[in-house]
């Protein structure tokens, strides 16, 4: 006779093992790494919650001390590989196989790790496509999960940083999956509730607060004068004749030193209330002039930032708060909304090569990709018209019909022509083409494809690619903008000149910008101290980055 | 449907926001700031090219004016002579060239005995390529210091860069009439690097930087009278800073050193016990320390007046 | 450290009648320019003392194109470099004419 409930006896089966630790759901901290030893079975799809900056720090931990006699040949599946507990389950034997998107801090070890063949890659997915597995191929057996707070019930307090908590749970519980979350303390009434207690089947309580990467702190003090010329062209080339009012921005410098040329050099342009209004951001501390100025209308947050809490808080005409006051950000939606209901997406890269395609992987880094490849690519099933939209489809396809043209989403890699140690942004060929060689990948790990990219934009100036009508087009509007780089240098003047004269290429003196009047006095923050007294001493940045 | 419309008569060069920051400012525009406009003579300027013998033997880079910038200028119309360090240029670290070139300026000032001195610092402390130049220097500087002052020229210094005022940069600072310091500048000799490496972290942890400016930071440095101003960060907030310390600094004589002797000594005897800072200025009377290092200037500018008299005869 | 030497013919005179200036300072992926006016109208010499070897065709390459766009006749620009990158490098350039620009001096 055919079963058709075994993954429920399983599920039962597993929390009976678990219950011999737990009063009601509660587990001691003590008995962790023995819970997760009942719970887990040989071979599980797990996910170590491991966002971009919320870590399930306990759990990661028990779970690297767990007997690999008895845990081994774990298939990772999380977003985010970040601490080095994440790693080390590779390199215990606990773990053999991983699927994720995003491994900043990780980034050198987890390629080695690769190299060495400690792991077994299923792919880099972007957040949305991975987020995506977990409801069709991949969903997790076990979930460990990070939360602020928990009641008696299992009810859970995310705060702020919510972040994949929702995608995780929903997945892993409604699939006969077992959920574990470690929460800060618990509680006798939670703030709000953001799971639900019978989706959760034991907490434990961890009498410290998860660690938290603060990611998306860019220091102002650092912002250079060819960031800022950057970040002059792509105002004013960019934002202002696009109309561009929903948009998503990298976590680069490029795009901090936009963030704070709005209230200054934007606000001179007469581009206030025209530009910028809408966001699907996290909480940028570099934003906080432009709000204060009244350039923002709303954002919606993947995550949290550290530090910003208290300023959010303060905001809610302008953040998504629950009925508590406090952020509510949820990386799966977030990234819904920069996929589909943004105008434009504007960030850095490490390389880009001749076709146009990008990649933050190096030799010997393997960062993943994060946000930006959904963020960073045009919604193919996208519908609804907007002026950036529309636009953009009409210079990328002429001759069409405008009823039956599609729009198209503006995508920009933003940088200097030359990166740290004076590596060249734009290369004859990435190192994701030789990484995914040595590793025998099927596929390389591209950032943003090609033809996806609309526009990019040097400190040289701004090439359209929307305007290219021909791969030699295109080739030398890249090359163009290059500037000494070898592919810079390579370039056929006189059909760059051509390009220049059809408006593909922009240079400063074609915008009206003179490169000596980008100054970092156009910066509305020239420094975090700045940003505090801005955000009227609401925003209490990390000590790492004061000098006061 | 339109799109956006620059009006490019609207757009003027000048940055909307612009304060002149000193912690910004290389050491060359604090000395155009600090002085009448155009009053300034250099000495041994960059075309000079007296650049550091050491340097080159260890394959690094030089600078024209090794990261010291000296010379003649007027505030209000008087005559000043000037000492910049470049921070950014080997953390304004003192060389034999560098150490030199305000040697000379401070004995210039002790021969003629009518110009007082300007010490814009810095620095983290002596360069380790040429430590004992430098360190010569400094002890040659420290006593061309205190010759001028005992000839009756005030020696004022000014702290605000961002490599602060370490090393034996500390040591010359202490020696001044007078010192100007913003919330930004650090007056330390031991920096928070060395004390972590020397003694451990948890004696001292250098990445805690609240720690780090609570503990040498110009608002700590103005609480517990080792500044006698505090400037907000601006060029124009040092110049007046330095306009008022001129009229003020004191010659030094028997009774002062006495007088700080015994100022030193009543310090240790308040605060010997204090763990931190911030028991250091709880102890001084203020009623929540913990607030003080987010107090706006001018706050601050007032609560340090009211917990600590801002000048004292001795130094 | 790596020591390159450029002259070039230089269309026109370079404006102003300062004699000297100085611009940025030597730091990490930073430059100073010392630019003094002192060579004959139609020439522009570079002199470059540099950390970062082996980037000669690029610095012939900036300094080409600087030639071609600032016009710096008669001025020599004696550079000291440490480490940075050529769009650092072109801003220093121009600032350095820039201030050439002024009177006095």
């Amino acid at each position: 006779m055919t079963v058709w409930n075994s993954a429920q006896r399983l599920r039962d089966e597993r929390i009976r093992a678990g219950a011999a630790y737990a009063q009601g759901k509660r587990v001691a901290k003590a008995d962790a790494t023995a819970l997760l030893e009942a719970v887990i079975r040989p071979g599980d799809r797990v996910c170590l919650e491991g966002d971009n900056q919320k870590q399930a720090d306990l759990l990661a931990s028990a779970l690297a001390a767990v007997d690999k006699n008895r845990i081994h040949d774990l298939h990772m599946v999380q977003s985010g590989v970040v601490l080095p507990e994440h790693l080390d389950l590779f390199e215990l034997g606990i773990a053999r196989r991983l699927d994720y998107a995003y491994s900043g801090p990780q980034s050198q070890r987890i390629a080695k790790l690769l190299f060495g063949g400690k792991i077994e890659l299923g792919a880099v997915h972007t957040y949305l496509e991975l987020f995506a597995r977990y409801y069709v191929d991949l969903t997790p057996q076990v979930a460990l999960i990070a939360a602020v707070s928990a009641d008696r019930e299992g009810n859970l307090y995310t705060g702020p940083n919510t972040e994949d908590t929702p995608a995780i749970v929903e997945a892993t519980a409604f699939k006969d999956g077992i959920v574990i979350a470690q929460v800060n303390e618990i509680v006798d009434k939670l703030p709000r509730v953001d799971i639900p207690g019978d989706w959760v089947n034991f907490v434990i309580e961890s009498g410290k607060p998860f660690y938290v990467e603060p990611l998306f702190t860019r220091d102002p003090g650092a912002i250079t004068e060819t960031q800022i010329l950057t970040a002059m062209l792509a105002i004013k080339g960019i934002y202002a004749p696009y109309g561009v009012q929903r948009l998503n921005h990298g976590i680069g410098f490029n795009t901090a030193a936009i963030e704070l040329l709005l209230p200054t050099y934007g606000e001179r342009l007469g581009l206030k209330g025209k530009v910028a209004s809408h966001w699907a951001l996290n909480p940028h501390p570099t934003l906080i002039p432009a709000i204060e100025s009244g350039w923002v209308q709303q954002i919606h947050s993947f995550g949290s930032e550290v530090g910003m809490d208290a300023y959010i808080q303060a905001r809610p005409d302008v953040f998504f708060t629950g009925p508590d006051g406090s952020l509510r950000s949820n990386r799966a939606m977030s990234q819904t909304a920069g996929l589909y209901a943004c105008d434009m997406f504007i960030g850095s890269t490490l390389q880009i090569d001749l076709h146009g395609n990008s990649s933050t992987v190096t030799a010997d880094r393997v960062a993943g990709f994060g946000g930006a490849p959904n963020m960073g690519s045009d919604a193919r099933g996208r519908r609804h018209p907007s002026q950036p939209w529309l636009l953009a489809g009409k210079e990328a396809d002429p001759d069409s019909p405008a009823p039956l043209r599609r729009g198209r989403k503006l995508v920009v890699q933003i940088g200097e022509t030359f990166g740290e140690k004076n590596a060249p942004m734009f290369v004859e060929q990435l190192d994701a083409l030789k990484l995914a060689s040595k590793l025998d990948l099927e596929l390389a790990p591209v950032m943003v494809y090609g033809d996806d990219v609309t526009h990019i934009v040097t400190e040289e100036g701004i090439a359209n690619l929307l305007l290219c009508r021909s791969n030699d087009e295109r080739e030398h509007a890249i090359r163009g903008v290059a500037g000494y780089t070898d592919v810079g240098r390579a370039r056929d003047k006189k059909l760059v000149q051509q390009l220049r004269e059809r408006g593909v290429i922009r240079r400063p003196e074609d915008l009206g910008i003179d490169p000596l009047d980008a100054d970092r006095r156009w910066l509305a923050a020239r420094s975090i101290k700045d940003l505090v007294q801005w955000s009227g001493h609401l925003y209490a940045p990390p000590s790492k980055f004061r000098n006061w | 449907m339109s799109t956006v419309t620059l009006d490019n008569a609207k757009v003027e060069r000048q940055p909307l926001v612009s304060t002149d920051s000193w912690y910004e400012a290389s050491a060359r525009q604090r000395v155009e700031g600090l002085l009448d406009a155009n009053s300034f003579v250099e000495f041994i300027g960059p075309e000079m090219r007296e650049i550091s013998p050491h340097l080159a033997l260890f394959d690094l880079p030089e600078q024209f004016d090794d990261g010291m910038v000296v010379g003649l200028g007027r505030i209000d119309g008087a005559p000043v002579l000037v000492a910049a360090q470049e921070g950014r240029f080997m953390g304004g670290a003192f060389g034999e060239v560098h150490g030199a070139k305000l040697k000379g300026l401070l004995r210039a000032a002790r021969d003629m005995a009518s110009m007082p001195v300007l010490i814009l610092f810095d620095t983290g402390g002596v360069r380790l390529q040429e430590a004992n130049a430098g360190e010569l220097a400094i002890a040659e500087i420290m006593r061309a210091l205190m010759e001028a002052r005992f000839a009756g020229v005030p020696v004022v210094g000014l702290v605000g860069g961002r490599s602060g005022c370490y090393g034996g940069g500390g040591l010359i600072a202490g020696s001044c009439s007078a010192l100007a310091v913003s919330e930004q500048g650090r007056i330390s000799v031991s920096g928070p690097e060395v004390i972590e490496t020397n003694r451990g972290v948890e004696e001292f942890d250098s990445k805690d930087r609240a720690l780090v400016w609570r503990t040498m930071g110009g608002k700590h440095r103005r609480l517990i009278g080792g500044a006698e101003v505090f400037a907000d960060d601006t060029i124009e907030s040092f110049r007046n800073a330095a306009r008022y310390l001129i009229e003020l600094a004191p010659a030094p004589t028997l009774d002062t050193l006495e007088a700080e002797q015994a100022r030193l000594a009543q310090r240790i005897h308040d605060f010997g016990d204090c763990a931190d800072a911030l028991d250091i200025w709880r102890s001084l009377g203020a009623s929540e320390p913990e607030t003080i290092p987010a107090l706006s200037y001018e706050a601050f500018v007032a609560l340090a007046d009211r917990l600590q008299e801002p000048r004292h005869d001795a130094r | 450290m790596e020591t390159l030497n450029y002259r070039n013919k230089a269309q026109q005179r370079a404006k102003g009648t300062r004699r000297q200036a100085i611009v940025g300072v030597v730091a990490s992926g930073n430059l100073e320019v010392l630019v003094e006016r002192i060579l004959p109208d139609g020439e522009c010499e570079v002199d470059i003392r540099t950390a970062a070897e082996g980037f000669g065709e690029v610095w012939q390459a900036v300094i080409a194109d600087f030639v071609e766009r600032r016009s710096p006749g008669g001025l020599k620009l004696s550079i000291n470099d440490g480490g940075a990158r050529p769009d650092t490098v072109a801003l220093r350039l121009a600032q350095a004419v820039s201030a050439m620009e002024g009177e006095r001096t």
